[in-house]
């Protein structure tokens, strides 16, 4: 089947889509929930299970301290408590852990072992993943049901010492707080100073039932120097003294209070043996978690060993300890020795209260729940427990109440840890299966599109698609055999729940399909490839061998651009790559124009070696092959640079300058990006409420400009509804508050402007109704040409009108200057100098990048402009607010594509200019995507992964996204012309 | 003839480097507290002043393009000025486009300006040296197939390696290693002195390897 290139590419980049999404799906993985996590209505606890007669015991149990001490100390491994440093810096903290009053633990932590996620896990009991962060869009506060919020519920005083991420995390939490910023890794003792000086004041006072510090300097010590610096001994003996002097205290309290107080030691995460953290060796993983209380009593020659648990415990544990409900999404279960001192019907009852939570939970996320083994557990002593309050109730003899109640507590532990298990096993992981079907998938396209760049770039810009063959093929089946085969031995041998695995076995199929005929593909393609390459190696005509300036930059740039994405500083600067290549790109055009300019003033300053300058297309006579061939191209261009008249010249020489400058002064409008985000830029000012009057003047001739540049293509009726439309902008802008209006002066009522923007949407529909209007009309009539350059233009301006619409309007500048840019460079530099269609694609490119940082957008999820989603809106509706705030984001990218259709269609001469574009478009976008998931896989473990590499991902999945839609227009364009005759 | 032509080269060309690398260590024999991190910009300016002067003293010396012809002092003094004006002129080009590609507009005015000196002196001096005032020469150099000696083809090979030094130097800039080379506009500048210093290095050897290959329409 013989494909155009185009379609080709449309088709590839719709595959590489998939890949992505499976990838994405693996990982990114859904983290369990409780569905009814938006209220935080309390619900009531669940009574007490009783068979017969009811239970008196329907309310939650009493809290079991009276006052809670959390010292977290970042980056405590187990062994610097209870390992050889511990006995040798810790000494106190070492009786306590050995002889005193004390439980101890060794608490796993899962990965990614980076504070603020271990944070959230210790109060939520819940395991965070990337969802998280993406549900949240723009607020840091913790909005999961968490202890803090439970105790704050109740009335309990919390303070709060140390890392500032609590106080982001947990704002109007803490009746008292004092927050250290992480920042100066290199400082580690005035970080702690500034927690422990509060202690002194804070410890005779009566007003608080919570205390929380966090100590930073342990981390910091390990990020400069490693586990095994002298300062690590320094820094655990101040711990143990801070840990001693808070022991004293609550004990000296306990005196008067009825109940007693606890203490808990933990770390967040460890520190492995460079000093770092975030990936998950042992080292990291494991940390230190000490629960110190004098209701913990023990006789002498009780020896108790530090037990593996999990870090999720925690929550639970405390939230039992304070007498409050369980976190709804916790995954942890009750660290059991802390109530082993109670009489058994309250162990019971604390043990089925955690089991209720769990199941509840496991109910809500596991469809086929009632086969979980812990399920039935559950169920049975749930049963057995019943029975167990009936004989109670009854007041039988103890010693078989003892017994009965020993067994009903075996078994609730039990459902317990397996109810843990299971629940955990949901999000413990990367599902790498999925990743690597995605990545695979992704690859494949890459490599079906590198290999047949030479084919789709030629002359005819066709491709041969053999279909029938590869289905036949014996590689393709055995492909499909050993997949499947794959497929099936990693879904039944699997541990932790694989999103591929549960997907229908249909759509499993038909992935794998997809992969061996891809494969099958490649095979066949490559030697085409390799044979055809051979044959324009040997054949003596160079056909396009010598390489310009800007092709050389273009690939460099390229090739620069998708090695920084290596780097999360990098990631976190793209705009400056982009900003650095755009600005170097119109150096090289005008090096370009400047060079063929004094040529062709000239005349011909190297006689002898040319005859004369030829006319376009002439071939060269002479015998100096590639060198000619690429002069040729020159001269040419420089003669289609004499005809044009003294003015035009002047604009050509100027016009990479005014390039220039306009991206400068965009720079200047939005600062964005991480070291550069604070800084003061033109967008804060203008937005400020003083230079109102500013914005406004600023508002009205951005739009005059928008109407001045794009109505000179259109047609007379689009020509009135663009300019009614941009007087709606105004106005929508005006009612909302953001500008002046000129005709109600003083009142200044703001509405929601929905009359306003519906009004511009009406425009925009018209627009683009009547653009396809005329492009269905060029092909059924005569009319041809010209009508569907107007009929592009017209879907090009709506576009604009929308883009002018849902742009804050400090951006309308932004605006402006892209639609300036596009048509000076498509006059002024790209026309008279002949670029390809390659090359002028991938310059397309390259201004929509740069364009998408200019409007302020970064790879931070937080600057995605969510108000564009509500414009002309009643409220909140999914769809459209998607579409928009994705418009919104991309409208860079997306106008400058749109751009290129429209040049290569009214400028080009050749037929299949467009679907070279579109090739070339989709391969340039692919790469880095490509590349970019391999990256993100091989950096998975790092410490950036949440902050950097995810957002960004999601941005590059988004994009590509983007350039399949577009490659799926551009195809479309394509066909019409086809089937003209 | 010709090797005798690459030998007297590749001299000059070290005497360049020796230039740059002493304007490293002589200042701080007579400077106090001279590091050229740290007193970055005193650093720029002697490297550019001993530099110009290394060119000037080869440019006399060695006479690489043949005499003009009309050798009457006032000639002498108005190309000289012109020189000059050209000087200041592409200086003033550079900063503006170091504006123009992201660099602050009125702070660090005199950091820029300085790197504009400097990425000067190493581009336009040797041009003003070896072609003088004259546009026409420049742009012949600098378009393909142009060079008409060594010694032109050697001054293009470390006028492109200076600017795609300072170029590349731009890189590290965004990065958060919190090193004092990284602030603006350190890093270039040292770009721009090892890519002259690595053109300078390199266009000998590159010529003398590819000496068969290339000819010259001149001689």
């Amino acid at each position: 089947m013989r494909l155009g290139s185009g379609t080709f590419a449309a088709c590839c980049v719709a595959i590489e889509v998939l890949g992505v999404a499976i990838f994405l799906r693996g990982f990114f993985p859904v983290p369990v929930r409780s569905s009814s996590r938006t209220e935080h209505r309390a619900e009531p606890p669940a009574p007490e299970p009783s068979t017969g007669a009811s239970s008196n015991w329907t309310k939650l149990p009493p809290p079991l301290f009276s006052k809670v001490v959390v010292v977290l100390i970042d980056a405590l491994r187990d062994d610097f408590v209870f390992g050889s440093k511990g006995v040798k810096f810790m000494p106190y903290t070492t009786y306590l852990v050995e002889k005193g009053a004390s439980h101890s633990f060794v608490a796993e932590a899962k990965p990614p072992t980076v504070t603020m996620p271990r944070i959230k896990a210790l109060m939520t009991g819940s395991l965070p993943g990337f969802g998280d962060v993406v549900r949240n869009l723009n607020s840091p506060a913790l909005l999961e049901d968490n202890v803090i919020r439970q105790a704050k519920a109740a009335g309990k005083r919390i303070i709060f010492y140390g890392d500032e991420t609590w106080v982001k995390l947990f704002p109007k939490h803490f009746v008292e707080y004092d927050g250290t910023t992480s920042f100066f890794v290199s400082d580690y003792t005035e970080v702690d100073d500034n927690v422990t000086r509060h202690l002194e004041k804070v410890l005779t006072r009566e007003d608080w039932d919570v205390l929380i510090l966090h100590y930073l300097g342990l981390d910091h010590i390990g990020h400069l120097s490693g586990p095994d610096s002298p300062l690590i001994g320094h820094k655990l003996r101040e711990m143990d003294s801070v840990l001693m002097k808070i022991h004293m205290a609550l004990l000296s309290k306990e005196r008067e209070a009825l109940l007693p107080g606890l203490l808990v030691l933990c770390g967040d995460h460890g520190m492995s043996e460079s000093g770092s953290h975030g990936a998950s060796s042992m080292e990291e993983v494991n940390t230190a978690l000490v629960l110190i209380s004098s209701a913990f009593e023990r006789k002498p020659g009780d020896i108790r060993h530090p037990k593996h648990v999990q870090q999720t415990d925690l929550a639970a544990t405390l939230a039992i300890g304070l007498g409050l409900p369980i976190p709804k999404n916790s995954v942890g279960r009750l660290l059991f020795p802390v109530v082993e001192g109670k009489p058994m019907r309250e162990q019971l009852r604390f043990l089925h209260l955690n089991t209720v939570q769990l199941s509840k939970l496991l109910q809500e996320n596991v469809p086929l729940y009632e086969k979980d083994p812990g399920f039935e557990q559950f169920k049975m002593s749930e049963k057995l427990h019943g029975n167990w309050i009936k004989l109670y109730l009854e007041e039988n003899s103890s010693e078989v109440l003892l017994n009965l109640g020993t067994k009903v507590l075996r078994q609730y532990l039990n459902a317990l840890q397996t109810l843990s298990l299971s629940l955990s096993r949901q999000v413990a992981q990367y599902d790498i299966y999925s990743m690597a079907v995605g990545t695979t998938l992704v690859l494949e396209v890459l490599a079906l599109l590198l290999l047949s760049v030479p084919k789709a770039l030629g002359p005819a810009a066709e491709l041969d698609m053999p279909l029938s063959s590869p289905l036949f093929s014996l590689l393709f089946y055995l492909t499909l055999l050993v997949l499947s085969a794959v497929h099936v031995v990693v879904c039944t041998s699997t541990e932790s729940a694989c999103y591929f695995c549960s997907v229908s076995w249909l759509a499993a199929g038909g992935a794998m399909l997809l992969m061996s005929a891809l494969l099958c593909a490649l095979v066949s393609a490559l030697p085409k490839t390799v044979v055809g390459v051979k044959h324009v190696g040997k054949s003596p005509a160079p056909s396009s061998s010598r390489w310009s300036e800007l092709d050389l930059l273009i690939l460099l740039g390229t090739t620069g651009h998708v090695l920084s994405l290596g780097a999360s500083s990098f990631i976190e600067e793209e705009h400056q790559t982009w900003y650095f290549l755009v600005s170097t790109l119109c150096l090289a055009l005008c090096q370009e124009v400047y060079r063929n300019h004094f040529l062709s003033s000239d005349g011909d300053p190297r006689g002898g070696l040319h005859t004369e300058p030829g006319p376009e297309g002439a071939t060269p006579v002479g015998a100096k092959g590639c060198a000619l061939l690429e002069d040729d191209r020159t001269r040419a261009a420089a003669s289609a640079f004499k005809r044009l008249g003294g003015t035009d010249q002047r604009m050509v020489l100027a016009s990479p300058w005014a390039v220039l400058c306009c991206c400068r002064l965009l720079r200047a409008l939005n600062q964005t990006g991480v070291q550069g985000a604070h800084r003061p830029d033109l967008g804060h000012w203008l937005t400020s409420s003083d230079h109102k009057a500013a914005l406004s003047v600023l508002a009205a001739l951005s739009l005059l400009a928008v109407f001045l540049l794009v109505q000179r293509r259109c047609s007379p009726m689009s020509k009135v509804a663009l300019a009614l439309g941009l007087l709606g902008v105004y106005c929508y802008r005006a009612a909302i508050g953001n500008v002046m209006s000129p005709w109600q002066r003083g009142n200044s009522d703001i509405s929601k402007g929905i009359v306003e923007a519906r009004f511009v949407y009406v425009f925009v529909l018209g627009i683009l109704f009547t653009g396809t209007k005329d492009l269905l009309r060029s092909q059924v009539s005569a009319a041809g040409v010209p009508a569907r350059t107007v009929g592009l233009w017209e879907i090009h301006s709506g576009l604009v009108l929308l883009a002018a619409l849902l742009l804050r309007p400090h951006n309308l500048p932004v605006l402006v200057s892209s639609l300036l840019v596009q048509t000076l460079m498509a006059k002024c530099v790209w026309k008279p100098l002949n670029h390809g269609v390659a090359e002028v694609t991938v310059m397309h490119y390259w201004f929509g990048q740069a364009f998408f940082y200019f409007q302020g957008n970064s790879n931070n999820i937080a600057t995605v402009d969510v108000s564009a989603g509500f414009v002309g809106l009643e409220h909140y509706v999914e769809v459209p607010a998607a579409f928009l705030t994705t418009f919104a984001t991309y409208v860079g990218p997306i106008l400058w594509a749109s751009h290129l259709v429209n040049y290569l269609s009214s400028e080009s001469s050749s037929h299949s200019a467009l679907r070279r574009a579109c090739f070339c478009y989709a391969l340039i976008c692919s790469i880095p995507v490509s590349v970019y998931i391999i990256l993100v896989t091989s950096l998975r473990y790092h410490l950036f992964i949440w902050s950097v590499f995810s957002p960004k991902l999601l941005y590059e999945g988004m994009h590509l996204f983007i350039t399949a839609a577009l490659c799926i227009f551009f195809t479309a364009m394509d066909q019409t012309k086809l089937t003209k005759p | 003839m010709k090797d005798n032509d690459i030998k007297r080269l590749l001299y000059a060309h070290l005497l360049c480097i020796f230039s740059v690398i002493l304007s490293t260590f002589i200042p701080s024999l007579f400077l106090e507290r001279f590091s050229i991190l740290e007193t970055h910009l005193t650093w720029l300016c002697i490297c550019s002043v001993f530099v110009t002067a290394v060119n000037l003293v080869l440019y006399l010396v060695v006479k690489p393009n043949a005499p003009s012809k009309r050798s009457s002092l006032s000639h002498k003094v108005a190309r000289f000025l012109k020189c000059c004006i050209y000087f200041l002129m592409s200086c003033f080009c550079f900063h503006v486009i170091f504006v123009l590609y992201g660099a602050p507009l009125i702070e660090l005015v005199l950091e820029t300006f300085l790197f504009a000196v400097i990425l000067s002196t190493f581009t336009t001096v040797p041009c003003l040296c070896l072609l003088g005032p004259n546009i026409k020469a420049w742009l012949r150099v600098f378009s393909r197939n142009g060079v008409a000696s060594i010694w032109e083809n050697s001054l293009q090979i470390t006028t492109i390696s200076s600017f795609i030094g300072s170029w590349l130097g731009a890189f590290p800039i965004p990065l958060d290693w919190e090193r004092p080379w990284q602030v603006w506009p350190i890093s270039c500048t040292l770009g721009a002195t090892f890519g002259y210093v690595a053109g300078l290095a390199v266009s000998p050897l590159w010529i003398y390897w590819n000496r068969k290959r290339l000819t010259y329409k001149n001689n």
